[in-house]
């Protein structure tokens, strides 16, 4: 099984998220994540996919999300060539004593304390999602107890200037 | 033992009796186990209608109904009658084969994703992977159709998990649903809060709807009314909750009720909606139920509760173990004034209708029918201006009223008698339908002749699209578009075809002796009604 990120530009009309999560649901494709947002261009919304599958299914999943009337646009955003970043919030349970073990691991991975409370903290990191992975990993290994925990699955964009897809205001 | 054996089992463990089905390769495993249970299999000759079939059998045994269709075409086609079953509670399971789990995705043969397709319509939905997991899906859809608020449940079944070999059969004793958990026994603090209200009011009226009717509360709920005296009207859905006749019913509620029960609901100081949504056809303008007066809702759903109108006390519950609480408190209210106005509402509030001697009057037509009607018959009405008649004339002894109200599915009234007379062969099954529904739906007295399956049908011919002909008399100033059905065939014929008696009634001169000899006809018949087709509902 590949991993595949593929960035959408699609229109930004009222089930357009349903109609793109149903298709993979009906046709049994594998979405690890999905993020939207709005792009500069408030008619046009930007989906990142991160989807599972061999290079058949892949390949099938590129095409059939090309063919819904909304995507203007579908393309993979490859490791080499792109940037990716997932936040993520993680609650973590430490105490008054081992508060600043946490802090400490918090500074190396550059995350951020956003919130302390007696028993506990927040954690606010952003990266890619192996440096996240690494970063839940060593709490465990440290024995820190995660009480919850939010990710956003992936954004990404492609490097330099060249592919940029613009539409016209007619289009 | 394969996966299809265990479905059947499944379901004689849970005591169904019955399945209206068709089939088609991807449900053939089970059709082939089918054989060898006790399970009686009727073949419907359209799938829409094994979904109405199941939804008049649920409606009248209080079981879940089950219907079996094939993947693709056979699935879709049942849709419809599963959003009926959904818009109107009605607790079904449907069945689908599907194609083989390694295709699902590719676009095979017969291929629909129907989970997908009925999302909107059901309670939930199962797309079965491992036919190790049919016992527990099972208990599970079962349970969910007819708990809570009741509804379909779909299951659809891959041909290779239906194949699939099991080792052995164990049926769960107990469902295990984390997140899904209705509340049936009402809050006491609530329940208290009702009562007190009540006693306060001077013009109470309670309005019901069909919850009442599913969570099969209409003794406990006659039995409330009548030791605390509380006037009652209903919606569509609620009709035949009371008997049409009984002093303390004042007819159904809506722009096509009776006058006097739309009187007692504006005037009404507390108002107890129950089991009942505030829908549009009842309550066009929800706002005006909560102004001037106290509204209390009682449902079994919670987001029914303001969704439509804001009520000061609500109350989540099952409508059967509420009027049993509600039942034993101690009341102190007196409402004999009011209901001696209601009494005298109803009396002088008449609807007088021009009637035309040259045709058969259906106001006139209803009532005779009903009061020859056994007492505890069930009568099916369809949707359009029969439907309309049907409620407002059709006399409730203590039978029941069966229709498609929150949908409006024309074609309802025939494959939901054939469901009805399936579960209660004892009890007479009439239905009642106009020349447009009829058509929509005669294939199924095929079914009734096979399976000898005893429904009296009446239908109504005016040649035209009636409900729809009437509104655009007033809303598009008679300019008639697309309602003209000339091109009938001559029901005559239609009955002669499948070897079943006929009767045609031209006007009221013949009515009572017609009647007579229709309704003492065993078996299926048809009898047709020549309606003015200028005549409005």
């Amino acid at each position: 099984m590949k991993k595949k990120v593929f960035q959408l530009l699609v229109d930004n009309t009222s089930g357009v998220l349903s109609r793109i999560s149903g298709l993979f649901s009906r046709r049994g494709y594998n979405i690890e994540s999905i993020t939207a947002g709005v792009t500069a261009d408030p008619r046009i919304t930007r989906i990142t996919i991160v989807a599972s599958g061999d290079d058949e299914i892949l390949a099938q999943i590129e095409k059939q999300v090309a063919k819904l009337e909304d995507v203007r646009d579908i393309r993979e955003l490859e490791p080499g060539f792109s940037v990716y970043r997932e936040l993520a919030l993680i609650k973590v349970q430490a105490n008054e004593t081992r508060r600043q073990d946490v802090i400490s691991i918090a500074n190396i991975f550059r995350a951020n304390i956003i919130d302390v409370s007696p028993e506990g903290l927040i954690i606010e990191m952003t990266g890619s999602q192996n440096k996240i992975d690494a970063f839940i990993d060593l709490l465990h290994r440290n024995g820190y107890d995660i009480l919850e925990m939010a990710r956003t699955g992936i954004a990404g964009l492609r490097r330099g200037t060249q592919d940029i897809v613009w539409f016209d205001i007619e289009d | 033992m394969n996966g299809a054996d265990v479905l059947i089992k499944c379901l004689e463990k849970e005591n169904v009796e019955v399945i209206f089905g068709y089939p088609g390769v991807a449900i053939c495993p089970f059709f082939d186990s089918i054989t060898n249970s006790p399970i009686q299999s009727i073949l419907i000759r359209t799938e829409q209608n094994a979904a109405h079939a199941a939804n008049g059998y649920a409606r009248t045994t209080g079981k879940v109904g089950v219907c079996v269709a094939t993947s693709g075409p056979g699935a879709t086609n049942l849709i419809t009658g599963i959003a009926t079953a959904f818009a109107d509670s009605i607790p079904l399971v449907c069945i689908t084969g599907q194609v083989d789990s390694e295709l699902l995705g590719s676009d095979v043969f017969q291929e629909a994703d129907i989970t997908g397709a009925v999302e909107s319509f059901v309670k939930y939905s199962y797309l079965v992977r491992d036919a190790e997991e049919l016992p527990r899906i099972m208990k599970e859809a079962f349970y969910i159709a007819n708990s809570g608020r009741r509804g379909p449940v779909l299951i659809d079944i891959p041909i290779d998990i239906q194949n699939q070999q099991v080792s052995r059969f164990k049926y769960p004793e107990e469902v295990h649903l984390r997140t899904y958990k209705p509340t049936v026994k009402g809050n006491t603090v609530q329940i208290h809060k009702v009562i007190k209200e009540l006693e306060k009011a001077k013009k109470p009226i309670i309005c019901v709807g069909g919850g009442i009717m599913l969570s099969n509360a209409k003794e406990s709920f006659m039995e409330f009314v009548e030791k605390y005296r509380l006037p009652v009207v209903s919606t569509m859905m609620g009709i035949s909750v009371m008997p049409t006749e009984h002093p303390l019913y004042f007819g159904m509620v809506g722009n096509n009720g009776k006058p006097c029960a739309n009187r007692a609901m504006n005037e009404s100081d507390v108002l107890v909606m129950v089991g009942a949504r505030v829908a549009d056809r009842a309550v066009s303008q929800p706002d005006l139920i909560t102004r001037n007066k106290i509204l209390i809702h009682i449902d079994v759903d919670p987001a029914e509760i303001g969704k439509n109108a804001i009520s000061t006390i609500p109350l989540v519950g099952d409508a059967g173990h509420i009027f049993e609480d509600l039942y034993k408190e101690e009341y102190t209210g007196n409402h004999e004034a009011w209901i001696r106005d209601l009494q005298e509402y109803r009396k002088t509030m008449l609807v007088h209708r021009k009637v035309n001697p040259a045709y058969v009057d259906p106001a006139a037509l209803i009532r005779l029918l009903s009061i020859k009607m056994e007492e505890n018959g069930i009568y099916v009405a369809d949707v359009g201006q029969n439907q309309m008649w049907s409620c407002a004339y059709h006399i409730v002894k203590k039978g029941r009223f069966l229709t498609s109200g929150g949908m409006g599915t024309m074609g309802y009234s025939i494959p939901a008698a054939m469901g009805a007379k399936v579960g209660n062969p004892d009890r007479q099954v009439v239905a009642v339908c106009g020349d447009g529904a009829f058509q929509m739906s005669m294939m199924e007295l095929a079914t009734m002749v096979q399976h000898g399956i005893d429904v009296k049908i009446v239908i109504f011919n005016n040649g035209y699209l009636g409900m729809v002909r009437q509104y655009q008399h007033f809303t598009y100033k008679d300019n008639y578009s697309a309602v003209d059905l000339t091109g009938n065939p001559d029901l005559r014929h239609i009955a002669a075809a499948y070897g079943i008696p006929f009767y045609r009634l031209s006007n009221m001169e013949d009515a009572e002796e017609t009647l007579n000899a229709f309704l003492r006809e065993e078996g299926l018949v048809l009898m047709e009604c020549m309606i003015d087709p200028m005549d409005l509902a």
